[in-house]
């Protein structure tokens, strides 16, 4: 399955208008990926300016997000479609949504980067499972677009087994967390904030899988929610 | 709110989980078509056909144009018996019965299947002589059986309220649409199993179509209706199952929203989706 199957309608305006979605699709993607990366890097370095342009930026997210609405509306509206052109659209309503519930988790990264970096100045060494559990997500996101972008889903199960890792990474930041909590309870209003970002950072992940889930309906026209990862990898072998 | 009003009991949402599963459950068959071929002179139509095509419940053939989807559906009631140099193989069975049989007689048998054509065809006569029509050669006279059936007939196909006052008038002086339902009307008032639509709505406006659409949703709770329409956001609407035929031979089967959602064949799909065969 390749993304020609876009292209080959006998009305070439509909070519026009799916290619269209598709590519903002894509683009609202792109923005998104780009708010998580300025949104951790300016918690990792204190970068105010960065996290104000993180928070200033998710009104395009969102803008983005009803404009595509709007025209996938339009189209079925119109166009009636069918089979996998009615699969693309309804997708995209949905990958759309998640997309913006990331975009809303990077904001709150940068609100809480903002506030942590009144509170404390070298947290750089500190936090470092939390950069890589950001790594992680930040792959996740990029496969699960690529996997829409090639609409190709060989890789959808390679990217929803790094969630596991990901809940690993999560749950051992809790622990320290929580023994830095016991340690001196004057820091516990600063590790809340930092137990926000991780669980932000868990949702991005969560987020990435159900886009890949959404996109498995769109290429096989199979409803994959709800499955455990091995459900899914045996699903995908059939 | 104190703890008295929450509720503890559950929502059971078996049964909606349910309705969604038993809608797509099969029917018993009402016409088999079984290794139908039909040859024009020389020329085959209908290549090795098999299908089954479910009792109350509609089924549409979608295809383009000269796929053979008349044709099949003409074969239902051996219409095509009338046309020159016409060589049939195989079998169609209504309720099991092959209607090919020699045994079989061909206007009982149009009686039990009752067809209607893309262009309205009353006879030039009033709309009552037009519904009647059909009990009269078979000898049926008696007035008030016959004026039960008009209003019957045209109760089932939804025209009653528009002509009831005008029985008499010429059916000729109907609009369009009015005229295909006074067809239809005439076609169950001889009760048929079947009924057999060969585009019936394509010559007519929107809301005609509308109308008959919904008198086709209507119909069924009685009728095996099987329609042929190049319509396809109207096979869509109106059918349960649908079958995509191309160049004569039957090319999928399946439930109408599981065929145009997710079609099995990409010549389903790329025929559905507009593309390029």
């Amino acid at each position: 399955m390749d993304n020609s199957k876009i292209g080959q309608h006998i009305s070439g305006q509909f070519n026009k208008e799916l290619e269209d979605v598709r590519n903002k699709v894509l683009t609202m993607g792109g923005l998104v990926e780009q708010q998580i990366e300025l949104a951790v890097t300016a918690f990792s370095t204190g970068d105010l300016e960065m996290a104000e342009l993180v928070i200033k930026q998710d009104n395009q997210v969102d803008a983005l997000e009803m404009a595509i609405d709007q025209e996938c509306m339009q189209i079925l509206a119109l166009r009636q479609p069918a089979a996998f052109d009615l699969r693309l659209l309804i997708t995209v309503i949905k990958v759309i949504n998640e997309l913006e519930r990331v975009g809303d988790m990077a904001e709150r990264i940068a609100e809480m980067a903002i506030q942590l970096s009144s509170a404390d100045s070298n947290k750089h060494d500190q936090y470092y499972e939390l950069e890589h559990m950001a790594e992680l997500v930040q792959e996740m996101l990029h496969g699960a677009l690529d996997v829409f972008a090639r609409m190709n889903i060989e890789d959808v199960t390679t990217i929803t087994g790094l969630d596991a890792n990901v809940d690993r990474e999560y749950g051992s930041i809790i622990r320290q967390l929580i023994t830095k909590m016991m340690e001196d309870p004057r820091n516990i209003t600063r590790m809340l904030d930092v137990l926000w970002i991780a669980r932000s950072l868990e949702r991005i992940g969560d987020h990435a899988c159900n886009v890949c889930e959404h996109l498995v309906y769109m290429v096989k026209g199979e409803d994959v929610r709800h499955l455990t990862q091995e459900e899914l990898e045996r699903k995908m072998k059939e | 709110m104190t703890a008295q009003h929450v509720r503890t009991h559950s929502i059971d949402v078996s049964s909606i989980l349910r309705d969604q599963k038993q809608s797509t459950e099969p029917n018993e068959p009402c016409i088999k078509v079984e290794n139908l071929n039909l040859f024009y002179a020389q020329k085959q139509a209908l290549h090795g056909v098999n299908m089954e095509m479910p009792k109350k419940k509609v089924t549409a053939y979608i295809g383009p144009s000269g796929c053979g989807k008349s044709t099949l559906l003409r074969c239902i009631n051996r219409m095509n018996d009338l046309v020159d140099n016409v060589t049939i193989e195989g079998k169609v069975l209504l309720d099991n019965e092959n209607i090919y049989d020699k045994a079989v007689n061909v206007a009982a048998l149009r009686r039990r299947v009752g067809m209607v054509f893309q262009k309205p065809n009353p006879f030039p006569k009033s709309i009552f002589e037009n519904v009647t029509y059909g009990l009269r050669i078979q000898g049926i006279n008696d007035k008030r059986i016959l004026e039960e059936t008009v209003e019957n007939a045209l109760r089932g196909a939804a025209l009653w309220d528009e002509v009831k006052d005008r029985l008499n008038d010429n059916a000729l002086g109907l609009s369009g649409g009015q005229q295909q339902r006074l067809v239809i009307a005439r076609a169950i008032a001889i009760e048929p199993e079947v009924l057999l639509l060969d585009e019936p709505a394509s010559a007519l406006d929107p809301i005609s179509t509308l109308k008959i659409e919904e008198l086709i949703n209507e119909l069924k709770e009685k009728y095996t209706i099987v329609i042929v329409t190049h319509n396809m956001q109207q096979a869509a609407r109106v059918s349960d199952y649908t079958a995509f035929m191309f160049m004569g031979e039957l090319i999928e089967m399946g439930t109408t929203s599981e065929l145009f959602t997710n079609p099995r064949k990409k010549q389903t799909e790329d025929y559905i989706t507009g593309r390029y065969g």
